[in-house]
Order: structure tokens, then C-alpha cells, then sequence
């Protein structure tokens, strides 16, 4: 008897599974590179948010890391003829072909968060945010900060040679040139880890005296900067007061510092790339309207002004 | 019905009952368009799961191939860029090159008489770093003849492609029936997983065959390197990692016995286009954890060790009680 309920239930199931398939929303497929950081997790959570929001059907697809399965991916969607997909590609080489595919069967193409090499009229727009942006904001946030006085900067890099690094390097020069009482007096790679921004910080201390000569830090993400903040109260000196705090990404645990006051300021690198992408896509279909190639994303601006134990609390669920 | 035949029966069956059970719930699951896209987007798995198919027959293993591919995606790419040679020169150095790498391999287990496992997990250390040597970016292959053979496909009613990665893949493992089924060199690879001692008693060439079958499987590694790259057109030295157990777990799905000495080609196709249904119905649904491939994949290989055991004890059992049971003399 039990087999025959079992049965019917599957059967109840299959039914119920053709007619929601069945049913009018809009399809999106979007590819995924997997979960590898906490930021991109907390951007398949906005992604999955956003098409709630709008009534999309959203396929998602986690690459694992892997190009061929995104290639799969986008083949399925295609086959299965989604109205839209969104990819957030693994590397940027190789997606000719399939780009081609889908242009073929007339299914626009997003890209999320980072490029392709292949030719622009393969895909609709690309969302991402501006690394060199970003580093601006963050320098601009401290000529405004500091003033007139005289201002030593000490600065932890990413990753040697990432983009991100040499980006970021490059645009906080841009936010302070023209402002000659800010120099930066030190700058090291502290890897874009923790614990290395803790080592590096605590040389940069010991070099300058103790760090009484220090006014402010600069770091390439929020993680060096938790770290040293660590190195700097260590020491015996006030973050946040004693030596200012700028970073960029705005994960939740330097929201969680700058509540303490221990860190000054963040600029976000926001996980919502999906929204602009769906509004894109749905001016798109409605009328044609072609978006322009690139669509960057805001660099928001946080600093303790902001009520940042209320943005840790919205942001701590996301997946970060 | 017979125990032989049975393992690839019930591969059989399980792929068409999943394939109806997809087609019930995603009626776009019968198009031409999935069709084609399991042959193109499983060719290198396919192609490299010949390979492995005749490795296992044999009783060996050969964990080299994921990095191969790899390797020969980069090899390719680097060559290409900073050479002028044609492709097609490249290709064939390649292959000479990956043969020559699985026939080290064959002499190395042949004659220090040491586990195919450790020596092929060598190979796979070796030729991943090869390929970190090389390059450690991706590499794009911009070469205009790439454009020609992805330009080659064949549109099946439906608008579905056939692709000529998908067609070598079907030709390989045509020629990997004929060669296990039809020549001297497949029946000794038989022989062989039957066990080397009885092997050599019945004159099989043992040293010869087991070389020559790691020379195929490198051999085809580098054939499904040269197809991963027609299908990325790009050489990337962290490709692939882990397609030597999604081959292995698609022979064995096929029916091949682990331990070796019985089991299909043909199977071993039905394997990977199961590994391929799951992945596409997973993406179908779009709600599901793309790891669940896994789990499923996982979840199969044991039910298919389970059946091998079952019917190796069966005919066992048959055995004796043809003999008399277990009283019977022998």
C-alpha cells in the first residue's frame, strides 16, 4: 500500500512540477561562478532577491569553478530557451562560441561582475563596478577627512599584480594628487588576507615611530584593514582616531568596526550586480533599448555617519 | 539474458528511464538542441572515457588524463601563440607527445612492477605542472583554422548541432568497439583483467599489452586536449581538474567491472550521456544544487558496485550448483 501512495504521490508531484514549469513568468538563466568568497555568495543571494522582486524565474546554475560547466550551462539555457541569461565568467577566454550560440537563437547575454575577451556584439552589457573608481572615493574621502594638515598615509596592496591592486593603487593616487600636505609614505602587499594585513601593519608601525608619525591607512580591502586595526590597538593607539581607517569592499565586518568607531571609512564593491542587469534586460525585451556596453555599478561611500551596526545587521545574512 | 550483459542492460535502462522521466517534466528535453549539446558538451569526457575504459578491462587505472588534457590545452595554446605553425602540426606533435607519455607510464607499471595507481597519480602531478610551467594564465588560440573547425557542425532538424567535436567523439568510440571487440590487442586487454598470471599462461604478450594500453589512454588524453580546446578555444592550465573521475565513474556507471576483465565500450557512452542528463536536468530545473550531479553520480557508482558484486556472487553460486554445490569436486 505504501509503494501506491508513494506513487501517487510522485505522480502528484510530476504534475505539479509540469504546471509551474508551464506557467507565464519570465525565464532568466544565470551562470554562476561558484562560492568561492564571501562576496560572491552574497551576490547569488542579491541575484536570487532581485528576480523574487520582479517575478522573474530565475535557472541558476553553479559552475563549480569550472569553464566547461558554464558552457554547459549556457548551452541548457539556450536549449531550453530562456528569455535572458546572466553570466559572471570564470575566465575570460573561450566564450566565442557559445556567445555566438546564443546570439544566434537571439537570447541576450549579461555579463556579471567581470569581462570576456571576446567581441562586445556578442553580448548586451556587461555590469561591474570600477576598481580605479573605487580607489578614488576612497582618496577623495580623505582629502576631505584630513584638510589642510599635514597627513602621513600608510598603504596595504592586494595581491601583487592583480587588477584589483594596481586599480585600486592607481585611483587613490588620483583621489589625493593635487593635495601635497597627504603623501604616502609606506605601501606593501598585504595579500588582501587578514592575518597579513596584521604583519605588514605591524612593520609599518615599528618603521614610524611607533606609529606616532601615522595619520591615516589605506588598504585595498576590508579584510587587511580588520587586521590591522588588530596590529594598531595592539600597539597601544586608538584606530579610527590615532590613525584613520579607509578600505573598500564593505563586507560586514568593517561595518562591525566602524560601529566601535575603530575604522573610519569603506567603499563598496557592491554584490548587486544583479538589479541594473535586470533593468537593463527588461528595457530590452520591452522595446529594444540597447544599454550602453558597460554599466557601472555605484562605489558607494560608507563612513561611521552612516549607521553602521544597522548596515552589519542587513548585510550579515547575505552569504558574506 | 547473461551476467555478462546484464550490467550495460541495466545502464541502458536507467538512461531511458531518466531521459522519460526529464522529457515528462521538460518536454525541451527531447529536442535536437539537448541532443546535440550531451555530444559536444561531453566530447572531451567521452573521448578520454574510451581510453579509460580499456585501462580498467585491464585492471589498471590512469588518473594522468585530467591533467593531460590540460596540458595539451596549454601546450597548444603557448604553440600556437608564439610559433607559426599550423595546428594541425601542433596536433600531431602533441599526440606523439602524449603517447609517448602514457607508453612511459605502461613500461614504468610493467617493469618496476608497481600499482598503476601511484604511477599514474605521478603522471598526473607531472603533467599538471607542465601546464603550470607553460602558462599560468588562460591562453587564447585566435588562430583562424579554430574558427574553421567550430564553424563545422551540421544542424539537425530542430536547430540542434551536431559538431564536429561531438562526431569525433562518436567516431572514437566506434573505433574503441571495433578495437576491444574485433582485434588480437582487445582480446588481450580482456585477457589481461582476467588476471596477469593466467594472462601470460595463455600466451598473451603481457609487457607489450599493458604499454600499448597506456599509450591508448595517453594517446586519447591527448585527443580530448585538442578537443577541450576546440570547444574553449583558449588553454588553461587549471582545466579539467578531476575529469579523470568523472571518466572513471562513467565507465563504471557503463557496466565495466572495477577489478577488470568484463564490460562494454558502448557502455561506457551510456555513462558519460547519463553524467550528461543529470548535469542538463539540473540546469533545467534551475532550482536545484548543481552539486546533486554529484551526489547522484555518487549515489549511482554505488548501486552499480553493488550490482557487480551481486552478480559475480550470483554466477558463483550458479557455478557451484552446476558442479554439485559446494561439496562438488573441482
Amino acid at each position: 500500500m505504501l509503494s501506491k501512495k508513494a506513487w501517487m504521490g510522485a505522480c502528484a508531484l510530476a504534475v505539479l512540477a509540469f504546471t509551474t514549469s508551464g506557467a507565464l513568468a519570465q525565464t532568466i538563466g544565470f551562470s554562476q561562478i561558484g562560492s568561492e568568497s564571501g562576496w560572491r555568495a552574497a551576490e547569488t543571494t542579491l541575484t536570487r532577491q532581485e528576480a523574487e522582486k520582479r517575478g522573474i524565474d530565475l535557472k541558476f546554475a553553479d559552475a563549480q569553478q569550472k569553464q566547461e560547466n558554464q558552457i554547459k550551462a549556457l548551452r541548457s539555457f539556450i536549449a531550453q530557451g530562456v528569455d535572458a541569461i546572466l553570466i559572471a565568467p570564470v575566465v575570460a577566454t573561450g566564450w566565442d562560441s557559445v556567445l555566438e550560440e546564443a546570439k544566434e537563437a537571439e537570447i541576450p547575454v549579461v555579463l556579471l561582475d567581470r569581462q570576456v575577451d571576446s567581441s562586445d556584439d556578442l553580448y548586451l552589457t556587461a555590469v561591474g563596478s570600477d576598481l580605479h573608481h573605487e580607489g578614488k572615493v576612497a582618496g577623495d574621502w580623505l582629502v576631505g577627512a584630513v584638510g589642510d594638515k599635514p597627513c602621513n598615509v600608510v598603504e596595504l596592496q592586494g595581491t601583487t599584480g592583480s587588477s584589483p591592486a594596481i586599480k585600486r593603487k592607481a585611483g587613490f593616487e588620483e583621489g589625493i594628487a593635487g593635495h601635497d600636505n597627504i603623501k604616502i609614505v609606506r605601501s606593501q602587499t598585504g595579500d588582501f588576507t587578514r592575518t597579513k594585513g596584521k604583519e605588514v601593519m605591524e612593520s609599518f608601525l615599528k618603521a614610524e615611530n611607533g606609529g606616532k608619525s601615522i595619520c591615516a591607512l589605506y588598504a585595498h580591502n576590508d579584510d587587511m584593514a580588520v587586521g590591522a586595526i588588530q596590529a594598531i590597538k595592539e600597539a597601544g593607539l586608538k584606530p579610527g582616531e590615532d590613525i584613520l581607517i579607509v578600505s573598500i569592499d564593505a563586507v560586514p565586518d568593517i561595518f562591525q568596526a566602524m560601529a566601535a568607531g575603530e575604522a573610519n571609512a569603506t567603499v563598496e564593491l557592491t554584490p548587486n550586480m544583479a538589479g541594473p542587469a535586470f533593468d537593463a534586460l527588461a528595457a530590452y525585451l520591452k522595446d529594444g533599448t540597447e544599454p550602453p556596453k558597460f554599466i557601472q555599478t555605484e562605489s558607494k561611500l560608507y563612513t561611521q555617519a552612516d549607521d553602521p551596526q544597522a548596515v552589519y545587521e542587513a548585510k550579515k545574512d547575505l552569504g558574506y | 539474458m547473461n551476467a555478462r550483459t546484464l550490467p550495460l542492460l541495466a545502464t541502458m535502462v536507467i538512461f531511458l528511464a531518466a531521459y522519460a522521466v526529464c522529457y515528462v517534466q521538460f518536454p525541451a528535453m527531447l529536442s535536437t538542441r539537448v541532443i546535440g549539446n550531451l555530444l559536444t558538451d561531453n566530447a572531451f569526457l567521452g573521448i578520454v572515457a574510451v581510453g579509460m575504459t580499456f585501462v580498467i578491462l585491464s585492471g589498471g587505472i590512469d588518473l594522468s588524463v585530467g591533467s593531460v588534457i590540460a596540458f595539451s590545452g596549454v601546450f597548444i595554446a603557448v604553440l600556437l601563440r608564439d610559433t607559426g605553425l599550423h595546428p594541425l602540426v601542433v596536433f600531431a606533435m602533441l599526440l606523439v607527445l602524449t603517447t609517448l607519455f602514457g607508453a612511459a607510464m605502461g613500461a614504468i607499471i610493467h617493469h618496476l612492477e608497481m600499482p598503476p595507481f601511484i604511477v599514474t597519480l605521478a603522471g598526473m602531478f607531472l603533467a599538471r605542472g607542465m601546464a603550470y610551467v607553460l602558462s599560468i594564465d588562460s591562453v587564447p588560440i585566435t588562430h583562424a583554422f579554430y574558427d574553421q573547425l567550430q564553424g563545422l557542425y551540421y544542424v539537425m532538424p530542430g536547430k540542434g548541432r551536431l559538431t564536429l567535436i561531438g562526431a569525433i567523439m562518436l567516431a572514437v568510440f566506434v573505433a574503441g568497439m571495433l578495437v576491444a571487440h574485433r582485434t588480437r590487442f582487445g582480446t588481450n586487454v580482456y585477457a589481461l583483467g582476467g588476471g596477469v598470471q593466467t594472462a601470460r599462461l595463455m600466451g598473451v604478450p603481457v609487457q607489450r599489452t599493458t604499454i600499448r594500453i597506456y599509450a591508448l589512454s595517453g594517446f586519447l588524453a591527448g585527443l580530448s586536449g585538442i578537443v577541450f580546446s576546440i570547444y574553449t578555444s583558449a588553454g588553461y592550465s587549471l582545466a579539467t581538474v578531476g575529469v579523470e573521475l568523472d571518466a572513471i565513474a562513467a565507465v563504471v556507471i557503463g557496466g565495466t567491472l572495477l577489478t577488470g576483465g568484463s564490460g562494454f565500450v558502448a557502455g561506457t557512452l551510456i555513462g558519460v550521456l547519463i553524467m550528461g542528463l543529470i548535469q542538463t536536468y539540473i540546469i533545467f530545473d534551475g532550482t536545484l544544487s548543481s552539486w546533486w550531479t554529484k551526489i547522484v553520480i555518487g549515489i549511482l557508482l554505488f548501486a552499480f558496485i553493488v550490482l557487480q558484486k551481486g552478480l559475480v556472487w550470483l554466477t558463483s553460486q550458479r557455478g557451484l550448483a552446476m558442479r554439485g554445490g559446494p561439496g562438488g569436486t573441482r
